[in-house]
């Protein structure tokens, strides 16, 4: 499957050294710009990025992750199928032993009817997402989350 | 049946057609957001908005929304069966009230079986745009789809309407005369199987001057390419990054509606001042209508038809007629050339060498032509790097000039662009 995944600005480069993070939407959602977006951002805190594009189902999601043990998985999704598509492909990725641990986070326009009620965040963190970036946040609170990853860019990023 | 003679009608009244983009996944609700686009006060017309796991056609996930009362972004007409549908639409729909299916699928045979069995005979959509943009789903095989729906649409009979989307490739940043080209382009796919109604969509892009120059493309380029057709234009709001006060939603709304009247375009589909934040309510719906309808004001411009977006649109439509003698094979070879690309498409079967850039009048063009027939055609003008907060402030530019004029200060934090 891996000749459909094409990152954007020409194929996956990869550098000796760095990790790698997926970026990715789920089945039904076909919106791209938040994962071109997406891809930069990732791509400039030092990590290589694939980036799985629109529509991905959730067998093309596993396979991706099983074979290239990213050091991060970003689903993103706008279309408001989010929370509930997010759900059901956190639960199935959860099931494989190699991807317990591995940092899986969701963000975006994850409802029909605007921002996550706190008792849907909580039902999405406890089917095993590490973290819920709600579209209202703006992209500080994933980027932090991402510096922190062990295979992130030493260097500052501010004002990038 | 009834949708080109309703539009063709307004338009000789001096009225431009409006229409939101809405669906609800239970009848009931369905209806009741028809009712209100009918009674709203502009000239209307109906949309029927299907979900997004219609699109993609996972009907299993549609039928267990439903029985567990998950909430769907649309109306899903392959699970509701036909007399449903119809009697949704009974009493509503009619000469004086047409409605419309839009749904964005690569694989739309079942929508438009379902759809033909409820008694609806318009919608929208293409090889390409309904492709590249939104699904994973081979070139090749959605042309082979799109080919057999309009087979579909002819044999049920009467006159079937058929839309482009190809004017809205991705929403934006993808410069005026490639939308053109992939518009003209589906429409004659859909001339040269047998539709005759059609219309021909382009959505508002980030200058004014530039989207007139654009519209005035598209009609010259159909006037030539479909002799025996009845067509007419469609004009979308700005499909991008919407602003997210409710005054730079409705002062980008007016502005669409007055490009729609500048260009002698007969309908607009129009976005809502909750656009930016969720999908809209019917009374939002409603209000972004009735807006639309009153900002529909003003003349004709004068643009010349020989302009730079019809000489570059003109360029892209001719190398892929070049291509093949049959126009879907021959859509599919331009793409593997690069001959069509389309900027930052993350779809397999597009090169993505070609790069879009907006210049200091907001003019959108190009920053690297890839394998496009433009050379000698399009200035191409190479940006620096791009960066995601370069990519988030092209993408938030709209946004937030309409943002920031609505209120009269600069709004640095606008579009979340990575701070």
């Amino acid at each position: 499957m891996s000749e459909e995944v094409r990152a954007y600005g020409g194929g996956v480069v990869t550098e000796p050294g760095r990790s790698t993070v997926i970026v990715s939407s789920m089945a039904s959602d076909s919106h791209t710009w938040n994962l071109v977006y997406l891809e930069l951002l990732v791509g400039e805190l030092g990590f290589d990025v694939v980036n799985l594009g629109a529509c991905v189902p959730d067998e093309l999601l596993e396979s991706e992750t099983l074979s290239r043990r990213p050091e991060m998985l970003v689903l993103s999704s706008v279309n408001g199928h989010g929370y509930q598509d997010g759900l059901r492909v956190v639960q199935r990725l959860r099931s494989f032993p190699e991807l317990r641990s591995l940092p899986i986070v969701i963000g975006g326009k994850l409802g029909t009817g605007g921002p996550l009620s706190e008792e849907q965040t909580a039902e999405l963190l406890f089917a095993g997402f590490d973290a819920v970036f709600d579209d209202q946040q703006g992209a500080a609170a994933f980027r932090r989350f991402a510096a922190a990853l062990p295979g992130a860019a030493t260097v500052s990023v501010e004002g990038a | 049946m009834n949708f080109e003679a309703f539009v063709a009608r307004q338009h000789a009244a001096g009225r431009l057609v409006v229409q939101p983009r809405m669906g609800f996944a239970d009848p009931g609700v369905m209806r009741d957001g028809l009712a209100a686009t009918k009674r709203a006060d502009a000239t209307t017309v109906g949309t029927i908005t299907l979900d997004s796991y219609t699109r993609v056609c996972d009907t299993d996930s549609v039928d267990h929304a439903l029985r567990n009362g998950i909430p769907l972004n649309g109306y899903p007409i392959v699970n509701h069966p036909p007399a449903v549908t119809r009697r949704m639409l009974d009493g509503i729909e009619g000469p004086d009230f047409p409605v419309q299916v839009r749904h964005g699928s690569a694989r739309p045979a079942d929508i438009f079986r379902a759809m033909i069995a409820a008694g609806l005979h318009a919608t929208e959509g293409g090889p390409v745009s309904y492709c590249l943009p939104y699904s994973r789903t081979p070139l090749d095989e959605a042309v082979r789809n799109w080919e057999h729906c309009c087979e579909l649409l002819v044999e049920a009979g009467g006159r079937p309407h058929l839309e482009t989307f190809g004017g809205c490739m991705l929403g934006q940043l993808c410069p005026p005369s490639e939308l053109v080209a992939i518009s003209v382009l589906e429409a004659l796919f859909f001339y040269r199987k047998g539709l005759r109604s059609i219309s021909v969509s382009y959505a508002q892009q980030t200058n004014l001057g530039q989207d007139q120059e654009a519209v005035a493309a598209l009609r010259r380029l159909c006037a030539e390419l479909l002799p025996e057709a009845t067509w007419h234009v469609v004009i979308y709001a700005y499909m991008g990054m919407y602003p997210r006060t409710p005054e730079g939603a409705m002062s980008l709304l007016g502005n669409a509606a007055r490009l729609a009247v500048s260009t002698g375009s007969e309908r607009l589909i129009v976005k809502t001042a909750a656009e930016a934040h969720r999908i809209p309510t019917v009374p939002e719906n409603v209000s972004a209508l009735e807006h639309a309808g009153a900002s529909a004001t003003g003349r004709l411009a004068t643009v010349e038809s020989d302009n730079q977006v019809y000489r570059e649109a003109c360029a892209l439509v001719d190398a892929v007629l070049n291509s093949h003698a049959d126009l879907g094979r021959a859509i599919v070879v331009a793409f593997k050339r690069g001959l069509l690309d389309v900027p930052y498409c993350l779809h397999p079967d597009n090169a993505g060498q070609a790069r879009s850039r907006l210049d200091a009048e907001g003019r959108l063009g190009w920053s690297e032509l890839g394998s496009l027939p433009l050379r000698g055609v399009a200035e191409h003008a190479p940006g620096g790097r791009i960066t995601s907060s370069t990519l988030m402030s092209a993408l938030s530019y709209v946004q937030h000039t309409h943002d920031t004029r609505a209120l009269d200060h600069p709004m640095t934090a606008i579009g979340g662009d990575s701070r």
